[in-house]
Parts: structure tokens; C-alpha cells; sequence
């Protein structure tokens, strides 16, 4: 079985500064790290090879320095990690960056495409059902659980707000994980020995038969009009005091009363 | 790629009317209110897009809700919310009818098969917007949206190509009151064929105890941190939860101590939730706490550290321990 | 200070680092609290690698080419143990079981049992110690008589670390008691084995989350194929053998402890305020923290220098490893309680680290040996090299 798992490089949120005096992020205080949600997605395509065989190739587009991540992933046991870069790529929205992804995806050969849910700097969600298109292929997104597989079909648990949508699928198929999912595993010892070794192979877009018409900043639909820090009325609390936690929480209560929220 | 549109052809703002087993989602009354706000400068009709099995009878609460146009599509295979199937009818019905702008509610549905119709009719697509504004001369729809769990807001334009499509948040705009007076059209389209054609098939729906507590829809959440120290301590927030008629959060430390599950997890790896009042108890405000939480109403903290960056968000605060503070509020809240 | 490590050493302490951090000390107060033995962690351990580092490559592990893997095995330890001294020793309780084997076992015996310890599949665990023989190994009672094709196992074993978790037990039995040390034998048992089971879990004060019980053989039949080497007398010698193998194990848990209680009081004193300013700043405290952090580094030390020194092949290191345990243990022992007494009453409370450190360093001072009897150890040695110049 021919798994695919997509993956990005986003900032590192968790170490992320803010800055105090304007309440926004100091962005060039994070790292990079592989997309938390992703994580769960490359788990999953592991854990699918050990029941099923076959190989599990990581793709992500992006810039040389995502090579690092890539490595990661070999530490926890994927076959291929490459690196699907190009200045052609440049600027990307999510329609353009499908395309390229759906072509990568075709020249590694695939059965079981994963991806996270979304990423966390993008939040779009959009990439996983918009190659699944661009392949002609089903996506199935929120999957929090892989509940039967064999070599023709798939049938997984999907978060829906309300509760989970069972669903069957014939393969090849495209999923969205969710953090449910699993819980993903460390880099083993192994790993990370053939890690240090592995030169991730960097495809282009020629190698993998895209159509320059398709990607970029110009062949993308959306475009970014402006983008801005969103303004925090920092440090405006109020703070409230009292003898007491009763006394206290008396305060708030008729604050919030005051303000209609408490009835 | 880029052909010549000619973008004149493209006119009227679509509404993907989401329902799920006959019931709407509240969202769809929400994108009517601001399609008809956004019609008025535009000169244009509002038109619905019902999917599904036996639904018609609830196009009548779509003209009431605001739609001009109701596009009806009945059809067994459309029970239950298929991506393929779902998307393949909106793309079809969007290449008939060549609408200027489609919205959908940046839910669990629309986001999973809305990507799939923007491939198809070859136009972009904007997630998870929380506002709009329009720019008359080039009739462009300037999709506000934040990014970076909610730390950068960016304005997206689709200027070449038709449809403009975007996913929007809920519970950001409002409803229009419905009107069972107001007249409009129903109409009932006809699909090629192929579009019926899936690979996927749903098989049952299994309602989750926890939805009686969906975050992503309470007014009021009541968070639990790494503070609270336990998984039993929680009980103290599902206290003042049920008190107040909230439901229950958590920050990703609590969820990753195995004190609560995943599914009460509020920030940038769980859900995103603006609801009317937050309180975060025992919560220092990381910053990928603070991006799921930072748009909700009325932000109360309760800590014991004064210099806790959630009180940088928060509208008032309580320094101290949570332990006593937190049934005290329970108490209080209860006698009323 | 800078050890030199290989780039392979460097992975070995980056992979335990990462799964300490990010598996063992989320869970650690729990498992302390609870006394549960840490399966989940285990597994974790065995899916990163670490469980096989001091075996062969040729039987399933990742011993570096041509080295015992020792040097491997304690700088896991070592990391393991600065977040849990208590779970850690799951692993080095599966090694300590296991160097008879590698010590003394016929090739085929090491076939059959060393790859599925080494990926971790299964555990293994080390019976010698009985109620009234511990250091005393000469004044054991457990017995085994041969009959036909097997060995007819009596006697209990107690204090067995990983005793009714672990599927491979190398047990000490007298095979001839008329022969003193030199009529004691070494046999493989396997878990289920007919007439071989285990008494209660013990209560203890540290180390919680590993567990101990008795080994208890009533008429226990083992096949005669599982003596140790094949040969009935030897094992006085593989005992010994054994814990000059462990102890810099033992060592290095102890030097974890140490190290991760030295690195929770500093972080505390950088944090703590009294008298308007951070403790760090108190002369006090400066010179405790300066006192513990020279006694952690010379403990390291002694202990990385013992285990380079088994892996590059010395035949004698029996004094050295006694004073890498007996050192490290010392060490332990006075950083968490001085760890304990920055913390001030805090420290004392269970919601705070150094409590279950200081609990957990006990045993260090204990087991495979008291400090007394390493004592006694490296100075018999001592006078017996002085005799020998003359």
C-alpha cells in the first residue's frame, strides 16, 4: 500500500512571544516546527503501514530549510521524505498549492493520501479536500478514527459538530486527521540514525509535471489585500480585589450581571 | 490558466443552506442576514442552495429568512452529507447559474466539501471569514479573515476570477427576523447525472454525549488550565459550568495531563470559540490558548499569578486561588 | 561539562531526553501516586530503541560495535532518571536481569531470549536476593534439583524488581549446597512456568512505579536446557559478574536523580521571591547549589568514566563500579534532600518534584549492594592491591 502524508512547516507557536506594549505577536521570536496537526497525520500513516505494508512517502512544499523537518519524519519511521520546492511555487494560495501537491502526489503513487486537518498559521482547512479534487478522488475530513482498512476500502469516524459520521470509502482516498486520532511517537533511536544520514530528494515543479499556469502568486485566485496584527486591548482587566474569595466573587457576579451576561 | 472571464456573467449571492437531518444549522440564517445586507449595494438577488433528502418543505424558511431564490436539490442519494456528491451538485449548479458570490458556514460541512467545488469551478476560496466588505468598482468582495489563530486578520480578494467563494465563522453575523410574508422563488434545477456518482458512502451517524456540550456553539465557556492540578479538580468547573448554563473548557495542558478529553479542548491545536462570556480559571494565556479564546465577548481570568498573560485579554480579573474563588463564584451564582 | 559524547551517544541522550519529557514527566506524579507499574511508558521505550542498548547487535540489540554498551545504557538511565527514577528503572531492572545471560548464556540461550528483551517485548528481571541472603549470597536456601531433564526449583526469592511484570527471570538456586558459593546455579525462568509465581506487590517508599514482589517456586519444573552456560556451579560468577555489570546502572539512576533534582532547585530559587528579591541571589542558597552542581558533575564523572571503562573491554572493574554507585548514591541521596530544603515547605509537599526524588533517592544507597557494603568492596580491593605490590 502506497501512503502519501502532506505536511507543512509553520511557526512555532508554542514558544511564540507577545509583545507587550502592542498586544501582537513577535513572530520572528518562533522557530519553525512541522505542523502540530501533521504530526498526527504521519503517525497515522505509520500505523496504517504496520497493518497493511507497503511504504509511507512524507511530501512537503516549501523552502530548503523545511529539510530539517523532513528529517524528523524519517526519525519516526517513514521511508521518503521529500521536498517539493520551486520558486515557481512562490506565494501559493490554497487552489495553486493543491495543484502542486496533487502532481507530487501522483509522481510518488499513492493509495491512502493524509493530511492534518489544517495548519495553524493558515487555518484554512482547504488543502486536504482540494487535492483530493485536483486527483478525482474522495476526502474524507475530521477522521478521528481509521475504524477498518484493506486493500480496496477504508471506513473511518469523522468529528462532525454534532457528533461522528461514520463513512465507507473505496481507496485511493484522501483524509484529514484530527488530534484524536493518536497519539504520535517519538523519533526512535533508529530513526533518528538514519535521519542524520537521509539527504531528503528536492523535486521541482518540472519533475513533477506542473503547469507554471497553475501556481505562483500570479495564477493564484485569492490575493491578499492587506493583512494586519489584530489589535488586543491589552492589560485592561480590571482587576478585581476583596477580603475575600467570597467577597470577591460577589464582585464579579454583579459585573456580569451588570453587563447582562448572567441573568 | 487564467482565461478572460468575463465576470459580468457572474451576479447574486448563494447561500449554502446547511442542514443536517432536516435540521438547519444556525449559520445558514446568518449568511441570509449578511447576503442581504451585502445585496443592497450589489443590486442583486439572495439565493439559497438546499441539499439533501425530502427537504423542500424547508425552503419556505429560507425565503422567510431572507432568500429571493431557493435552488432546490431532492435526492435520496443526498440523505446524509457526502463531500463528493455535495460538492458536485453546488459546482454544477454554480457552472449553470454562474452566481458572483457563494458563502457557506465555515462548519464541519462547509469546509470539508466547498474546497472540493472551488477546484471545480476553477475560483478561490477564502476560509473561516468573520467579516466583509466590498469594493463597488471592481464588485470584488473583500473577505476579512483571521489567521494565526486569530494574532494576524488579513483581507483577501479574488479579483480574476468567478465565483468569489468563502467560508464564514458563526455566530459572527446575525439573522435577519424571519418574515413567513416575504415571497421568493423555488426552484428545482436539473443535475447531470454523473454528479450522483460517489466513492464514498456514509454508513451512520453516532451522536456524541459530548455534544450536548459543544464548545464551538456555547455562549458561555468555564476553562480549566494546568492549574487546576487534577482531573478530579475539574469537577469545580463543571460546577460552575452547569450554574451558570455553560459549558466546559480546557487549555491544552489540562487535556494533555489526561485531565479532561480532547474534545473540551479550546485554543489553536482544539477548537476556536468566541463565545458571550469566557472564564479561564487556572489558565496562564499561552499564546495558543489565547488565539482559540481571544474573540469571545467577556473575558473573565482567575489565577494565581499575577503576571499571566490572560490577563492581557481578559476584561476583569480575579488574583488568587481558584480553589476557593471558583466555588465561591458557583455559590454566588446559584443563589442568584 | 563536555564528555566528548559520539554523535550515536548524542542520540542516545537526545531520544531519552525527548520521551522523559515529553511521556514520563506528564505522568510521573501519577504513576508515583498510584504505585502502578508504567506500561505505557515501556512501550514507548521500546518503540524508541532504548530497551536493547547494552545487547549485541547480533541478538536484536544496539550495542555499538565491539562495546558492551554500557556507556549506551547509562547515559538513557541517567536521563530517564532526571525525570523519573522510578520508571526509569524498568528498563535498567530488564538489563540487570539480563547480564547473566550475557555474562554467562550458551549462544543458543541467547538467541532464544535476547532479541524479544532487546525490542522490548518482553522484560526481564533478576532473582538473587532472598529474606535472609542479600549481600550474604553464600547463606541462600532456594534450591534446584535435577531430575531427568529438568531442574526441580524450591524457595522464594524476595525484593525482585519488575517481579510479575517481566517474562524472562534469571534465578539464582543452589545446585549443590554442600559446595558453598561454588554450588550455586543460575536458571532461565519464564513467567507461567508451572509452580512458579509471585507473592504480593510491595509498598514502598520510592521508586513507586516500579514494581516488586517475591518470586516464589514451589516444586517448579524448569527444563535443564535453561542452566545458565549449560553448567551446574557457576553462579557465584555470573552474580558477581552481574552487579560489577549493573551498578554503573545503578550509578546512573542515581546520578539522574540528582541531576534532576539539582536542576528543579535552581529553576526554583530564579523563581522564588522573599524579602522583595529572588532567593538565587542569597549567598545561602548560591553556595547550596554550587555545592550540589560540583557533586553532580563529579559524580558523572566517576560513573561515564566506569562504564567507558566495561565497554572498552577491562577484565577488573570491580572496585571502580562500586565507587561510581557508592559515589553517585551519596550524591543523590544529599542533592534531593538539599533540593528538598531550597524548595522549603514546599518541597515538602507531594504537588512539588523534589519530595518523590528525595523518596526515590533512598534506594539507590540500598540496593545492589548498601553503601556500606560498597565500601567494604573497594576497600578489600584497595588493601588487596597494596599486598599484591609488595
Amino acid at each position: 500500500m502506497k501512503i502519501v502524508v502532506c505536511i507543512k512547516q509553520v511557526p512555532d507557536t508554542t514558544n511564540i512571544k507577545i509583545d507587550p506594549e502592542t498586544g501582537t505577536l513577535k513572530r520572528e521570536s518562533a522557530g519553525t516546527v512541522m505542523n502540530p496537526f501533521d504530526m498526527y497525520a504521519v503517525e497515522e500513516g505509520l500505523r496504517i503501514k504496520e497493518k497493511m505494508g507497503g511504504t509511507v512517502t512524507v511530501i512537503t512544499m516549501g523552502p530548503a530549510m523545511a529539510k530539517e523537518m523532513l528529517k524528523s519524519t524519517i526519525g519516526m519511521g517513514v521511508d521518503e521524505a521529500v521536498l517539493l520546492s520551486d520558486r515557481l511555487l512562490a506565494g501559493s494560495d490554497t487552489w495553486a498549492t493543491s495543484y502542486a501537491l496533487a502532481k507530487a502526489c501522483e509522481k510518488a503513487g499513492y493509495d491512502i493520501i493524509l493530511f492534518g486537518k489544517q495548519a495553524v498559521d493558515g487555518d484554512t482547512a482547504q488543502v486536504g479536500p482540494s487535492t483530493a479534487q485536483y486527483l478525482n478522488i474522495p476526502s474524507l475530513t475530521w477522521v478521528k478514527k481509521v475504524r477498518e482498512i484493506s486493500d480496496r476500502d477504508i471506513t473511518v469516524e469523522r468529528m462532525m459538530e454534532d457528533g461522528v459520521d461514520v463513512v465507507k470509502s473505496s481507496l485511493p482516498v484522501a483524509l484529514t486527521v484530527v488530534k484524536e486520532i493518536n497519539e504520535p511517537r517519538l523519533e526512535s533511536l533508529k530513526g533518528k540514525m538514519r535521519a542524520k544520514k537521509y539527504d531528503p530528494p528536492i523535486w521541482t515543479l518540472a519533475d513533477i509535471n506542473g503547469d507554471p499556469n497553475m501556481v505562483g502568486v500570479k495564477n493564484s485566485p485569492t490575493r491578499v489585500a492587506k493583512s494586519w496584527n489584530a489589535v488586543r486591548e491589552a492589560g485592561k482587566a480590571e482587576m478585581i480585589d476583596g477580603p475575600d474569595a467570597a467577597a470577591k466573587a460577589d464582585v464579579l457576579f454583579s459585573r456580569l450581571k451588570g453587563l447582562g451576561i448572567i441573568k | 490558466m487564467a482565461d478572460t472571464l468575463n465576470k459580468d456573467e457572474y451576479r447574486g449571492i448563494w447561500v449554502f443552506a446547511e442542514q443536517r437531518r432536516g435540521q438547519f444549522h444556525n449559520v445558514t440564517f446568518e449568511l441570509l442576514g449578511k447576503a442581504r445586507e451585502l445585496a443592497e449595494p450589489l443590486k442583486c438577488e439572495v439565493s439559497a442552495v438546499l441539499v439533501g433528502n425530502g427537504i423542500e418543505a424547508k425552503a419556505p424558511e429560507l425565503i422567510a429568512a431572507g432568500a429571493d431564490r431557493v435552488y432546490v436539490v431532492d435526492n435520496p442519494k443526498l440523505e446524509h452529507f457526502n463531500d463528493e456528491l455535495y460538492a458536485n451538485v453546488v459546482a454544477d449548479l454554480a457552472k449553470q447559474f454562474k452566481p458572483e458570490i457563494i458563502l457557506a458556514g465555515a462548519t464541519a460541512v462547509g469546509r470539508a466539501f466547498l474546497p472540493r467545488v472551488s477546484i471545480q469551478v476553477n475560483a478561490g476560496l477564502t476560509a473561516d471569514c468573520t467579516a466583509f466588505e466590498l469594493d463597488m468598482e471592481q464588485r470584488n468582495l473583500l473577505q476579512i479573515r483571521p489567521a494565526f489563530g486569530g494574532s494576524l486578520m488579513a483581507k483577501i480578494m479574488t479579483p480574476e476570477r468567478r465565483p468569489q467563494m468563502s467560508t464564514v465563522r458563526y455566530k459572527v453575523f446575525k439573522a435577519i427576523p424571519a418574515d413567513a410574508s416575504r415571497k421568493g422563488e423555488i426552484v428545482k434545477p436539473s443535475i447531470k447525472a454523473d454528479c450522483f456518482n460517489a466513492r464514498s458512502e456514509f454508513l451512520e451517524f453516532i451522536q456524541e454525549v459530548e455534544a450536548t456540550i459543544n464548545i464551538a456553539e456555547a455562549d458561555v465557556i468555564v476553562s480549566g488550565g494546568r492549574g487546576m492540578g487534577s482531573g478530579d479538580n475539574f469537577k469545580l468547573i463543571s460546577d460552575l459550568a452547569r450554574a451558570i448554563g455553560g459549558a466546559v473548557g480546557a487549555s491544552r495542558a489540562a487535556v494533555d495531563s489526561g485531565w479532561i478529553k480532547y474534545s473540551h479542548q479550546v485554543g489553536q491545536t482544539g477548537k476556536t470559540v468566541s463565545p458571550k462570556l469566557y472564564i479561564a480559571c487556572g489558565i496562564s494565556g499561552a499564546v495558543q490558548h489565547l488565539a482559540g479564546m481571544q474573540s469571545s465577548d467577556t473575558i473573565v481570568a482567575i489565577n494565581k499569578d499575577p503576571e499571566a498573560p490572560i490577563f492581557g485579554v481578559a476584561k476583569y480579573g480575579i488574583v488568587g486561588d481558584l480553589f476557593q474563588i471558583v466555588p465561591a463564584l458557583t455559590e454566588r451564582i446559584k443563589k442568584g | 561539562m563536555n564528555y566528548f559524547l559520539s554523535e550515536e551517544e548524542e542520540m542516545i541522550v537526545e531520544t531519552s531526553r525527548e520521551l522523559a519529557l515529553k511521556k514520563i514527566k506528564p505522568v510521573r506524579e501519577h504513576y508515583d501516586a498510584e504505585g502502578i507499574f508504567p506500561w505505557d511508558i515501556v512501550k514507548e521505550m521500546s518503540d524508541a530503541g532504548l530497551m536493547g542498548l547494552y545487547i549485541p547487535q547480533e541478538y536484536g540489540g544496539m550495542a555499538p560495535e565491539g562495546k558492551r554498551g554500557i556507556m549506551s545504557m547509562v547515559l538513557c538511565v541517567e536521563e530517564l532518571s532526571k525525570i523519573c527514577g522510578g520508571i526509569s528503572l524498568a528498563m535498567a531492572a530488564s538489563a540487570l536481569g539480563t547480564f547473566p545471560m550475557l555474562i554467562g548464556g550458551t549462544d543458543a540461550q541467547k538467541k532464544k531470549y535476547l532479541p524479544d528483551i532487546a525490542s522490548g517485548k518482553k522484560l526481564a528481571a533478576f532473582g538473587l536476593t532472598e529474606a535472609n541472603a542479600g549481600s550474604d549470597a553464600g547463606s541462600m536456601r532456594t534450591t534446584a534439583v535435577k531430575k531427568g531433564d529438568k531442574y526441580i526449583l524450591n524457595g522464594t526469592k524476595q525484593w525482585i524488581t519488575n517481579g510479575s511484570m517481566a517474562e524472562t527471570y534469571t534465578v539464582f538456586a543452589m545446585t549443590d549446597k554442600s559446595k558453598g558459593t561454588r554450588g550455586c546455579s543460575c536458571f532461565i525462568v519464564e513467567k507461567g512456568t508451572p509452580g512458579f509465581s509471585f507473592g504480593k506487590k510491595e509498598n514502598k517508599m520510592g521508586i513507586r512505579a516500579s514494581a516488586t514482589t517475591e518470586l516464589i517456586f514451589q516444586d517448579c519444573e524448569v527444563p535443564a536446557e535453561n542452566l545458565m552456560g549449560g553448567k551446574e556451579g557457576l553462579g557465584f560468577i555470573h552474580a558477581v559478574g552481574t552487579l560489577n555489570m549493573s551498578r554503573p546502572g545503578v550509578a546512573s539512576q542515581a546520578l539522574g536523580i540528582a541531576a534532576g533534582a539539582l536542576d528543579e532547585a535552581v529553576a526554583y530559587t530564579r523563581q522564588r521571591e522573599q524579602f522583595g528579591t529572588k532567593i538565587s541571589s542569597f549567598q545561602a542558597v548560591q553556595h547550596m547549589l554550587a555545592n550540589m552542581a560540583v557533586e553532580v558533575e563529579a559524580a558523572r564523572g566517576l560513573v561515564y568514566n566506569v562504564a567507558r571503562m566495561v565497554d572498552a573491554g577491562a577484565a577488573d572493574f570491580a572496585k571502580e563500579s562500586a565507587m561510581a554507585k557508592y559515589y553517585a548514591s551519596e550524591v543523590a541521596m544529599r542533592t534531593t534532600t538539599n533540593a528538598v530544603q531550597i524548595f522549603g515547605g514546599y518541597g515538602y509537599m507531594k504537588e512539588y518534584p523534589v519530595e518523590k526524588m528525595m523518596r526515590d533517592a533512598k534506594i539507590t544507597q540500598i540496593y545492589e549492594g548498601t553503601s556500606q557494603i560498597q565500601l567494604n568492596e573497594i576497600a578489600a580491593k584497595l588493601i588487596k592491591e597494596s599486598a599484591k605490590k609488595k
